[in-house]
């Protein structure tokens, strides 16, 4: 079955000329058809545009052409500006916005060959852990339809777990990759911040945003991630380095591999959740790791550094949505003042507005020494930590999330019980470090996910350390019932 | 220490947000309890540290040469705008 095969041998087949592009896509978009509504995962559908561009990748197929992603389907968040599609953020506010441009990342992937099924439902504005605070309606998790997928990825994470795409986009700004792609079972990126370009990303937080992947593996994300990856003048966060080939450091041994636990990850763990990740560690230490205690004592700090800082930033970032020149406009304005302050209330959703209030608030005079420059100086505090931890070891280990998914409307009505759902996965958007989440087992019947946590740059070595995990155990390769 | 409804609607205002009655006693209750919960910094010890605006140490913003390097793709990028008169984005009137 198509959905069943790696995107190497997707690749492999298309490259055979055993089967064409159309053909591919012609099966997710039935698989889309018949299994979507259940879940909600997917905004937009490009079905047309699907087909065409499946046509233009068989035509360069039977001229000769190969590329690790030339002719394959994936489904992109609809927080990446798609030229000539609707994108929506998840939000009412752009729910009429026909983006006039690619994504920087919309754009090299479809250089690749790359065929767009269609845009992911993401809470809005990507502010959220559950999906649940889109315009569009909550994304059920495959695994349980009464439960979240997790978010703000939550569209992409379920429709990699559901298989209605051989893989997706997302992104990560206090955890947004990597809950989800634990909640659903799946693979999640987290780039190094500025290793992917945010040129047409729509900006949240402008230091904390990064583009990345979820995947069946981690051999299949680094394929993805080799493309999407690179400088890109447009973009100034952009990191002018070169992007090793990810998928030739997948197969070296982790023999001497050092491996640091956080105490302050352990430290209150439920004990389920302990012993899945100890049962991971012991497959790394047989696969010849080490293993140590490290402590970052500010990391506890991490969530309260974040929701100052975030919805500072995001207050600042959407700003730009004033009714004026695109998005949401209310109805009969009586005057500028009623334009601006209706067109957002009536175009933003509540946890947007909370988001926005906050960072005004902390960014307002008299509370900005208190609240933001305050939260600076923690989250340089919490990124030496991490840097101190690196001196020690080669990469963190814990889990990504505190439980497995959870109830639809069970944490929405407060914020922060919702907010504490990032506790392990924060630190790295603070100190812009690369993160990487993998299925470990099961609670409840519910996926969880390993987090690896490393120093900049070193996404070759998580999905190394990724990839040999998955080659002596099978917790990615399952798939919920009813989507196998 | 929780936000009064004037503090909240000072804070829309300046965020340019309407909100109606039956939201705010909600904004009130939930953004006092993120007030609160972020307060929790104060407890940590910063003396002598630097602010910490991105994790991009040492990179500089990058200057091109000043060169025209784009077209003019402003009737494309109005198709959004809710209106439009001669390339102008049209607003209830400013100035009286």
């Amino acid at each position: 079955m198509l959905h069943t095969l790696s995107i190497g041998e997707l690749a492999a087949h298309l490259g055979g000329r055993q089967i064409s592009s159309v053909e591919i896509t012609r099966h997710f978009l039935a698989r889309i058809e018949c299994l979507n509504s259940a879940l909600n995962a997917i905004i937009t559908l490009t079905a047309a545009d699907a087909l065409a561009a499946a046509a233009a990748a068989d035509r360069r197929l039977a001229a000769g052409e190969r590329g690790p992603l030339l002719g394959i389907p994936l489904i992109h968040k609809d927080i990446f500006c798609t030229d000539g599609v609707r994108t929506s953020c998840g939000s009412r506010m752009l729910d009429n916005f026909i983006a006039p441009y690619d994504a920087t990342v919309v754009a090299r992937l479809k250089a690749a060959g790359a065929v767009m099924l269609g845009k992911a439902n993401m809470d809005e504005f990507a502010m959220g852990s559950s999906n649940e605070t889109s315009y569009y309606g909550p994304v059920r998790n495959p695994w349980d339809t009464a439960k979240v997928p997790g978010g703000s990825s939550g569209g992409s994470a379920a429709a990699m777990a559901a298989r209605l795409a051989p893989y997706t986009t997302g992104t990560d700004t206090g955890g947004s990759i990597r809950q989800p792609a634990a909640l659903t079972g799946v693979t999640g990126v987290k780039p190094t911040y500025g290793r992917v370009s945010r040129y047409g990303m729509v900006a949240f937080a402008s230091s904390l945003d990064q583009a990345g992947v979820f995947a069946r593996t981690a051999a299949d994300a680094a394929t993805v991630l080799k493309v999407m990856a690179g400088f890109d003048p447009l973009d100034s966060t952009s990191v002018d380095a070169p992007v090793p080939d990810y998928a030739a450091l997948l197969s070296a041994p982790l023999k001497g591999l050092k491996i640091g636990l956080l105490r302050e990850f352990f430290d209150g763990l439920e004990s389920r959740n302990a012993t899945l990740i100890h049962d991971a560690l012991k497959i790394y230490t047989s696969l010849g790791a080490s293993t140590v205690e490290v402590s970052l004592p500010h990391l506890p700090l991490s969530v309260p550094t974040y929701y100052v800082v975030a919805p500072a930033e995001c207050s600042s970032n959407l700003s730009r949505f004033d009714g004026v020149r695109f998005g949401y406009r209310c109805d009969q304005p009586k005057d500028l003042a009623d334009l601006y302050k209706r067109s957002r209330g009536e175009g933003f959703g509540p946890e947007v507005k909370r988001r926005i209030m906050t960072g005004t608030y902390v960014l307002s005079a008299g509370y900005f020494d208190a609240y933001y420059l305050k939260a600076q100086k923690v989250r340089r505090l919490i990124t030496d930590d991490f840097r101190s931890a690196f001196q020690q070891v080669d990469l963190l280990i814990g889990p990504t999330t505190p439980t497995p998914a959870f109830d639809i409307g069970a944490k929405i009505d407060d914020p922060v019980t919702m907010y504490l759902n990032d506790i392990y996965t924060i630190g790295a958007n603070l100190a812009g470090l690369p993160g990487l989440s993998l299925p470990c087992g099961f609670v409840d019947g519910l996926p969880m996910g390993l987090q690896l946590i490393g120093p900049h740059f070193s996404e070759g070595k998580l999905l190394n350390a990724a990839h040999q995990f998955q080659l002596v155990t099978d917790w990615h390769k399952h798939v919920p019932r009813g989507y196998e | 220490m929780s936000l009064t409804r004037q503090d909240v609607e000072k804070i829309a205002h300046l965020a340019r947000l309407s909100i109606t009655e039956q939201e705010m006693p909600v904004y009130v209750t939930s953004l006092s309890s993120i007030v609160n919960f972020v307060a929790e910094l104060s407890r940590a010890e910063t003396g002598g540290v630097e602010p910490m605006a991105h994790p991009l140490d040492g990179q500089r913003q990058r200057l091109r040469p000043d060169v025209v390097s784009e077209t003019d793709h402003h009737e494309k990028y109005q198709k959004n705008a809710p209106s439009v008169q001669s390339g102008l984005y049209v607003v209830p009137r400013v100035i009286e």
